[in-house]
């Protein structure tokens, strides 16, 4: 149906686009400010979704790098996400997906374990990145790290692609973790 | 978890264990470095958990001892172990503590002069409060009014209670070495003051560090599936739910409350295996529950935060403040509460 695949368009002249996912509005319209107002050689085009699937009639250019964003405060935001995953193609989880966690700093107002998030994110293969993005320099150290992200994934970079990040990220595990 | 404290607590008879080698003769020191460092890489909290029944040493304690613990309200703290503590020394440190109050009272600005000082402190201990024998015994301070007429022998009334006890406490006696004696979990009851007065002369004195124990909604919520679980012969009250929704300008409460029979099948229908808990079945449990919900009022409850969970068997505030209504389970519903705090410690 309207799976997203990273490879069906062709991609924009100097142009990098990511897609936020995730229930938290005010957070994610920050974030996608911070990240307008990095320096950066590509062009880049933020867009925000509450959750996939996307609109079809909608004409959007090619999304190089999605980002699940999931707030450990609410179960609703983690529940929305693992329903949004079933909405991306397979081929997008080489290095083009991410998921971050906000509200960690906050653990008396968690309801979600850390692990479970972390679990999720070893199921799909993907990095997970934590952040308060409440907090303004988190925020903008975050919005750095994901433009760079952003560019390595628009292929930006010179001789660094997606995947060679994606096994940079990867952090070293315990080999009995893989049992999760 | 308990996969991995099999090889902590056994390190010389556990052949098979890759930590063998490095845990023969290793100091306390390091082994409590090596539990950190694990607990950092692994899950805390365990997949399942049993579900609180009745401690066989709890059996032939009279209940009634205890049912001064009963429906008070105790705000919650995780202690560090006390250095030097010893058992035998209570008249000791009655008196020591009884002068510390005295003069912290009068250094500070106590309105009502005559009745300051007028105060006793008493230690003593709780016999039969743990879960297995390595547990150290739980005592017991309090803070009586004397009574100003010399011909009333009674004791005066109890102004400040507070108690230490540690039940189950296996991980963190582990790893402490004999000097230290281990009881994670403070309760208190009474004036803040008080408390505070009481946690600086302990802090000066054993050498250890109070710190509140807050309860965040995912513990809340095995709290409330594990307190349904509980098989009750009448119950006292309803199964009650508060959420906050955090919205501006001012956070809006949403209680729901449901007949403890009801809540009580709906447990039976979503659990499985007997005697345990899983985190599947809280999650299904609170899922339920929310859905329930959703359907009626067309609210997300999941996306708001769950602060308070009361039932039958106790009731716990997100704050750190419980109340234990039921003696069957009150060591059950403190070995979750000491798991809390030795993981706050650590």
């Amino acid at each position: 149906m309207s799976v997203l695949r990273p490879l069906d368009k062709l991609p924009g002249l100097n142009t990098a686009t990511i897609l936020l996912v995730g229930t938290e509005d005010a957070l994610l319209q920050q974030l996608a400010d911070a990240m307008l107002k990095e320096d950066c050689t590509s062009e880049l085009k933020v867009h925000l979704a509450k959750s996939l699937p996307l609109p079809s009639n909608v004409n959007r250019p090619r999304i190089d790098l999605i980002v699940f964003v999931v707030n450990l405060h609410s179960k609703h935001s983690l529940r929305n996400v693992e329903e949004s995953l079933h909405h991306v193609d397979a081929t997008f989880f080489l290095g083009k997906v991410s998921f971050l966690a906000t509200g960690a700093g906050r653990e008396s107002h968690c309801s979600i374990h850390r692990n479970t998030v972390v679990k999720l994110a070893r199921t799909y293969r993907s990095p997970l990145l934590f952040c308060d993005l409440e907090i303004g320099d988190f925020r903008a150290t975050m919005a750095q790290r994901l433009v760079r992200m952003l560019q390595i994934c628009a292929g930006h970079v010179p001789s660094v692609s997606a995947l060679n990040l994606l096994s940079l990220l990867q952090s070293s595990e315990n080999p009995s973790l893989e049992d999760l | 978890m308990d996969s991995y404290d099999a090889p902590e607590s056994t390190p010389r008879q556990c052949a098979s264990s890759r930590l063998k080698d490095y845990f023969i003769g290793a100091t306390p020191l390091q082994k409590r470095l090596e539990s950190v460092r694990k607990q950092t890489s692994f899950i805390p909290t365990p997949p399942r958990r049993k579900i609180p029944q009745c401690s066989p040493l709890q059996e032939d304690v009279d209940p009634q001892k205890f049912a001064f613990l009963l429906h008070k309200q105790w705000t919650l703290y995780s202690l560090t172990p006390l250095y030097k503590f010893s058992y035998t020394n209570f008249k000791e440190y009655s008196r020591l503590l009884n002068a510390f109050i005295a003069a912290e009272k009068q250094k500070g600005l106590a309105v009502e002069v005559g009745d300051d000082f007028n105060i006793k402190v008493i230690f003593s201990t709780l016999l039969g409060m743990k879960g297995t024998q390595r547990d150290p015994e739980a005592f017991l301070v309090q803070i009586l009014s004397k009574s100003q007429l010399p011909s009333e022998h009674r004791e005066g009334k109890v102004l400040w209670t507070g108690w230490f006890c540690c039940i189950f406490g296996d991980s963190l006696l582990e790893t402490v070495s004999e000097d230290f004696t281990c009881l994670p979990l403070f309760l208190a009851n009474g004036a803040e003051t008080n408390t505070a007065i009481i946690g600086t002369w302990f802090q000066k004195t054993f050498d250890c560090y109070f710190r509140p124990l807050a309860i965040n909604a995912f513990n809340l919520s095995w709290m409330a599936a594990m307190w349904t679980a509980c098989r009750m012969d009448h119950y006292m009250a309803t199964t009650e739910f508060l959420w906050s929704v955090p919205c501006s300008p001012q956070s809006l409460d949403i209680s729901y409350a449901i007949h403890p029979e009801d809540a009580k099948a709906l447990w039976d229908s979503v659990h499985k295996t007997p005697g345990e808990v899983t985190q599947e079945e809280v999650d299904l449990f609170m899922d339920c529950l929310y859905s329930h919900f959703h359907r009626h009022f067309k609210i997300h409850l999941s996306a708001t935060r769950l602060v308070r969970v009361s039932t039958s068997v106790a009731s716990a505030h997100t704050d750190g403040k419980i109340k234990i209504l039921c003696h069957k389970y009150l060591i059950g519903v403190l070995a979750y509460l000491t798991e809390l705090a030795i993981f706050q410690i650590e």
